[in-house]
């Protein structure tokens, strides 16, 4: 029984969930606001219809979402103090800040420009209302920079020093700390990934409206929209993506080293990329992979013949320079969740690229895989996002803050596993019942289509907007 | 100038911007049984809060991260030993902020109902938890020479402290009915004013007695005599309705959130969360702030921020001042995207 109340399992198994939930919306919230932005910008600039039933089409959409992410934001805020209060405790002087700014500079331009955005039609003049939807994503983008500035302390700890006396790390420069490696190389990477997110809905909404030979007025423009922002979001997140693992490796070896499930450290083409392994049940070895030669080398320090550390080699030092413990990550986690990442995403960029292609100068595949494989987009693209995820932070573990705080130091020693079970199992059944509602939400919006407009005014020829209304 | 001293007060300000700004839409959500006599009606009062509700609660969030960044072990005291009161305040917040979002979203009168239900629950939990939270902040709580919280549960349902969380799910409720007296038209408006001067007597009986109670046990001198400013405000407030003077009664209101607020942080300071225990496990300004450099830091963040934020949060308001009626709301229903 004790052992199901370890306050640590539960607290870890809490953040876990609710982050990886969080950020189901988060990259659909960043990367619909700035597609609404480019709908409502095309029809303030041409004044076509699609334009702006595109705009409340998508929009829409974006609203039945972005609630969820502020609620479920608040909840990630809260949860240092409630569940990791001696991680709050020790990092709060660095960590802190680049939360206080987030809500000071970000949220709050967020907050409020969507509130004007969604009530303010017919309130605000058309520039001035088209300039909220561009705040709303200046906003957004802007959060996930300090948010991604945070967890990059605790993946490259920068700019502090230790205070022996008080216990916790003090900043010392908050340049540095907001131009750390990781950050600079994981904000861009992670922002066009929500982009990808993003143009995976769209591509997958249009598909489907396509398929059935319906609203081909609006949902072709958007399909090829998507696409090119499939396109070129993906090209970007691949190459920021290399300059992330670059900057991991020289910061994090082991976790390169567990994305790779790689024991020993190895050269050259001896570093190579599996694409495929099956190792005995403990991991230690590999019994069959298939393999690339050099691409490990290459990921990691861009050269062919470079070499790549491997697990036990840092299992060895960790253990010299921290003291005995196991310092290696969950492997089959971080090496599948890699994988996966890599894997969706190119052929996210390949579902585009070929889409582009196929539907070029107004053609449309006759055969229906083809648009049912495009359906797919969105849900396989917030895999990719939360495989992400999953590798990035269990790559970090065991530790919390990264040669500094054990996860296991930094949870608050005073709640109870009860406590835990009880809020653990509360966020379980609450987020559930609302992604079902969401889901079935967002599958009626898209069913219905894009609304039809009102008829132009008779003098100016303008169409109207549609008012939002709770 | 120190720093801390600075950070303990716009620590409350940022608390006051929060139970002014999202105080009244929790009173807006717990008047749903009260005012809104039919959807129509209920739409309308959910609307005057409609734009604005994710604004307001920003400023928690706000609070919140300025709280960890400025003063952690008072952040990480807080939040780990008022655990299950916060998650009830979280679940609470979630379910109010998506019914906001999913209650238009479906005609069915079993489907609004449901989501209107979770509007009054998700605004009255926040109301009065954080009134309790508060108020057992101000009465000190059992500390260990970590500054770990190591009272249980229970013992944060303390007469005081429930008399505290009462007065503030109060106070927010009468806040609310003003707001919307102010932000109507018509019947809605009429009822407002009415059930304001009701909720205002009870308002009044008990948040004076919470602030008797707090100036006599825990009070100083300040505590006096902004807790005196505070029962003032709220009769003028009171007055103001009477004689139909929304603005004046709204903003009076306020002040009242406010002057209490204050009073509050003034019978804590210097100590911000004092130990009933031991005083020598109390966390004050000194021993739970951050390095004198993160204060620095963030104070020119604010500096320059929050003026900028003044700016255009009020214009927001200013954008949206005109009053909401059934037939203004009726004809947005007609044309809105369905």
């Amino acid at each position: 029984m004790n052992e199901w109340l370890d306050p640590l399992l539960l607290s870890r198994w809490q953040f876990g969930l609710t982050t990886v939930y969080h950020f189901l919306f988060v990259p659909l919230t960043i990367g619909l606001a700035f597609t609404v932005a480019l709908f409502q910008t095309a029809w303030v600039r041409t004044d076509k219809a699609k334009y702006l039933q595109l705009t409340h089409f998508f929009g829409k959409i974006f609203l039945i979402n972005f609630a969820m992410g502020v609620v479920t934001g608040i909840v990630q805020e809260f949860q240092f103090g409630m569940n990791w209060s001696d991680y709050s405790r020790f990092v709060g002087d660095v960590f802190g800040a680049p939360l206080a700014f987030e809500g000071i500079t970000a949220f709050f331009l967020e907050a409020t420009f969507i509130g004007l955005w969604i009530f303010g039609w017919d309130k605000l003049p058309r520039g001035l209302h088209l300039a909220t939807i561009w705040l709303t994503t200046a906003g957004s983008i802007a959060s996930a920079y300090f948010i991604l500035a945070a967890n990059a302390f605790m993946q490259n700890p920068v700019a502090f020093r230790i205070n022996e006396e008080r216990g916790r790390a003090e900043l010392t420069s908050i340049g540095e700390l907001l131009t750390n490696p990781i950050a600079l190389a994981s904000f861009p990477h992670t922002i066009f990934a929500c982009f990808m997110v993003s143009s995976g809905l769209v591509i997958s909404v249009a598909a489907w409206h396509l398929l059935r030979k319906q609203n081909e007025d609006t949902m072709r423009p958007a399909l090829k929209l998507g696409m090119w922002m499939m396109v070129v979001s993906g090209a970007i997140t691949t190459f920021f993506g290399d300059s992330l693992s670059l900057a991991m490796t020289a910061a994090q070896p082991m976790k390169m080293a567990a994305a790779e499930a790689m024991y020993k450290t190895s050269t050259g083409a001896e570093a190579s990329f599996s694409i495929f392994t099956l190792g005995t049940p403990d991991g230690v070895s590999e019994l069959f992979s298939i393999r690339i030669p050099y691409l490990l080398s290459f990921l990691s320090t861009h050269t062919l013949n470079g070499t790549v550390e491997g697990i036990n080699n840092l299992q060895a030092q960790y253990e010299t320079l921290y003291g005995p413990g196991d310092y290696t990550p969950t492997i089959w986690i971080t090496y599948w969740a890699f994988r996966w990442m890599i894997a969706l995403g190119i052929a996210h960029i390949m579902v585009a690229v070929v889409g582009l292609w196929l539907t070029r100068n107004g053609r449309s595949p006759k055969a229906t895989w083809v648009w049912k494989i495009a359906i797919w987009s969105f849900p396989f693209s917030l895999i990719a996002m939360s495989v992400g995820w999953i590798f990035t932070e269990m790559g970090r573990q065991p530790w919390l803050v990264f040669g500094l705080l054990r996860t296991q130091d930094g949870v608050s020693p005073n709640v109870s596993g009860l406590e835990i079970l009880i809020s653990l199992i509360a966020f379980t059944l609450i987020y559930g019942a609302l992604a079902v509602v969401e889901f079935k939400l967002i599958l009626q919006a898209v069913r219905k289509g894009p609304a039809p407009l009102a008829e132009p005014d008779p003098v100016s020829g303008k169409i109207k907007p549609q008012v939002t209304v709770y | 100038m120190d720093l801390t001293i600075l950070w303990f007060w716009i620590i409350a300000a940022l608390f006051i911007g929060y139970f002014v700004l999202d105080g009244f839409d929790f009173g807006v959500g717990m008047s749903l049984p009260f005012l809104g006599k039919d959807d129509l009606d209920r739409r309308v009062i959910i609307n005057t809060i409609g734009p604005v509700w994710d604004l307001n609660e920003t400023w928690l969030i706000v609070a919140g991260a300025a709280l960890f960044a400025a003063f952690p072990e008072w952040y990480a005291t807080l939040f780990s030993g008022f655990y299950l009161p916060l998650l009830l305040i979280l679940l609470a917040l979630i379910l109010r902020g998506v019914s906001f979002e999913y209650r238009h979203q479906r005609p069915e009168p079993e489907w609004k109902k449901r989501f209107d239900l979770m509007i009054v629950i998700g605004s009255a939990v926040p109301a009065l938890l954080w009134g309790v939270a508060f108020s057992n902040i101000v009465r000190g709580v059992q500390l260990d020479a970590d500054f770990n919280y190591i009272g249980s549960f229970f013992d944060l349902l303390n007469p005081y402290a429930l008399l505290g969380g009462i007065t503030t799910l109060l106070l927010f409720f009468t806040h609310g009915v003003v707001f919307i007296s102010l932000k109507t038209e018509g019947d809605i408006r009429q009822r407002a004013q009415k059930l304001a001067v009701k909720s205002g007597v009870i308002t009044i009986v008990v948040a004076a007695s919470f602030l008797v109670w707090t100036t006599f046990a825990y009070g100083s001198l300040a505590t006096a005599a902004l807790a005196a400013g505070a029962a003032v405000a709220l009769i003028a407030s009171f007055l103001a309705n009477l004689r139909g003077f929304e603005g004046w009664a709204f903003t009076l209101m306020a002040a009242t959130i406010a002057l209490a607020v204050l009073a509050l942080f003034a019978s804590l300071f210097p100590d911000v969360m004092p130990a009933s225990n031991d005083a020598a496990n109390s966390l004050n300004i000194e021993n739970a702030s951050s390095s004198p450099y993160t204060l620095q830091v963030m104070s020119w963040t604010a500096l320059f921020a929050m003026p900028v934020i003044f700016l255009y949060q009020g214009w927001t308001y200013w954008v949206l001042r005109k009053r909401l009626s059934r037939t203004t709301v009726s004809a947005d229903v007609e044309s809105a995207v369905h």
